[in-house]
């Protein structure tokens, strides 16, 4: 039952990927639709093969920040939800100011961030990391919280610990919305990089995707916009797909999330 | 009957509860409870029976009266010879261990080295016939299994008093009588001292050597029910007139609590 299943979920998208392609390429070739203005998937192929080393050392820079900016945003926002779970009075006081963060625009706090901060590098870490931290703290902070009522009055009846409760009760029941966190923050990140980067809009060998995308713009290589576009979006769903694995290295056996269907 | 060879396993002397919000949940409760002995709480919905089970439990605390574990306060309870267990009415176990783990954890809390907690889990899980799925996770394992791994889980500590709150409430007949039978053979076997809650009035009469018959508002004792039929107890009984005989008798009493209670059903 599992390898048919398996395999119509990789193939599926993959035959619809190749069929929009077919039509995009033949439509454009129908129509003599201008590069400049929408070019096809051939000229995009191109750009990527001529521009590829300036493309890949953008990929870095921007696949580097976005890890940084995840990494941080993971550690300090599960040290946020660990500090949150401790006292009511904390959560209360301080969980208005982490939403506070969510629903202010990066676009609006990056110029601010960047004049702040040297280190145009460090800069963007920070804006992309502002970005993904919020997912990471209110999974976390739920997961902490969402003990089985049975399982914690079990606990203290067999007079366990406080870090005892932690370790066997509180973090493996916190894990599955953790991991959700995760994958949310991952794609956060990401976006975060870049945004921040096109309102950096920083050049020379530092220079990340959006800024390839930006200098494409300004060019009107528009086969060359696409290309980083495309990397963008390849890293983003490569992102996702290792948070996925991560996902079920971890629940794998006992999680519902990882249930298969029973056909 | 039982002979009271030692103190009380558990005595309440005028203990009561009044919750939080004002409500009395249970009026000052007398019962005392001899080792071996297999006491079953039934009454009508509201009546306090789990209220008086969690009070036995020291889950919470009475508003007066007191209570007593052995003739002692429940500082000494948790050491040997003073093994308190509690089955829940969900199994209540933890969805990321495998069913071993699960059933030492109860020995893992209370530091027993890996090398002891071992022929214990074995022997638990060998009592509940489920041997074959140590490994297994509990979303592997039907409601029925689930809840005799919580009862090995139990059992593990070697309980000398074995509370339980409707713990088959949830399963289908079938198999609330064969985990019926399982309990009496071990509650037999152990010499356990029982206090178990329960909305069958069948289960009462098959288990038990006491039933104490509660009412509601308050929530108080109504009236005791003696079952003097020998252990083991198997389908022989289950299907003796005996049985019908005292399954009316009680049924009656019942109905008298829930009509004393005010109850609408």
């Amino acid at each position: 039952m599992n390898e048919p299943h398996t395999a119509f979920r990789t193939g599926a998208p993959i035959v619809v990927g190749l069929l929009i392609l077919v039509l995009w390429e033949g439509a454009c070739r129908a129509w003599h639709v201008p590069a400049y203005l929408f070019p096809m998937p051939s000229a995009i192929a191109g750009a990527l093969v001529r521009e590829w080393p300036v493309l890949l050392r953008a990929l870095g820079t921007t696949l580097l920040i976005t890890l940084q900016a995840f990494a941080i945003a993971v550690v300090l926002g599960t040290l946020i939800a660990f500090v949150f779970v401790q006292s009511k009075v904390i959560e209360a006081s301080f969980f208005p100011y982490a939403v506070l963060l969510q629903v202010t625009p990066v676009v609006a706090i990056a110029p601010l961030i960047i004049i702040l901060v040297k280190n145009t590098s460090l800069s963007l870490t920070i804006c992309a990391a502002v970005v993904a931290i919020f997912p990471v703290i209110s999974n976390t902070t739920i997961g902490l919280h969402s003990v089985d009522p049975g399982l914690l009055s079990y606990f203290r009846m067999n007079k366990a610990t406080r870090l005892e409760t932690l370790l066997r009760l509180r973090i493996p029941s916190a894990l599955p919305f953790f991991l959700a966190g995760l994958r949310i923050a991952s794609g956060l990140a990401l976006i975060g990089a870049v945004v921040a980067e096109f309102v950096a809009g920083t050049g020379g060998r530092s220079a990340g995707l959006a800024y390839q995308i930006l200098q494409a713009g300004f060019q009107l290589d528009i086969p060359l916009m696409f290309a980083a576009l495309f990397l963008i979006a390849l890293s983003g769903v490569l992102l996702y797909l290792l948070m996925v694995a991560l996902n079920n290295a971890l629940l794998g056996h006992w999680h519902e999330s990882t249930l298969r269907e029973e056909l | 009957m039982t002979g009271a060879t030692g103190p009380a396993v558990v005595e309440l002397r005028g203990a009561d509860k009044v919750f939080s919000n004002g409500m009395r949940g249970l009026a000052p409760i007398d019962l005392c409870v001899q080792p071996g002995e297999f006491v079953t709480l039934i009454g009508p919905s509201g009546c306090g029976k789990s209220t008086l089970l969690k009070l036995i439990a020291n889950l919470i605390a009475p508003t007066s009266g007191e209570l007593g574990w052995w003739g002692e306060g429940f500082e000494r309870v948790g050491q040997p010879g003073h093994q308190i267990a509690f089955v829940f009415q969900e199994p209540t176990l933890m969805p990321w261990s495998r069913v071993d783990t699960n059933v030492r954890l109860p020995l893992d809390l209370d530091h027993v080295s890996k090398e002891q907690a071992a022929p214990r889990v074995d022997a638990a899980l060998a009592n509940v016939n489920l041997t074959g799925f140590r490994r297994h996770y509990p979303r592997q394992l039907s409601g029925g299994m689930r809840m005799r791994v919580s009862i090995a889980r139990a059992l593990v500590t070697d309980p000398d008093l074995l509370l339980m709150d409707e713990p088959f409430g949830a399963l289908d007949e079938f198999t609330r009588n064969r985990l019926d039978d399982d309990l009496l053979r071990l509650s037999f076997e152990r010499k356990l001292t029982t206090i178990f809650v329960t909305h069958s009035l069948y289960e009462a009469v098959f288990l038990s050597t006491r039933v104490i018959v509660m009412a509601a508002n308050p929530g108080r004792v109504f009236a005791e029910f003696r079952v003097d039929e020998p252990e083991p107890r198997g389908d022989d009984f289950r299907t003796s007139a005996r049985f019908a005989e005292l399954s009316r008798e009680l049924s009656k009493i019942l109905h008298a609590a829930s009509v004393a209670g005010g109850a609408e059903a």
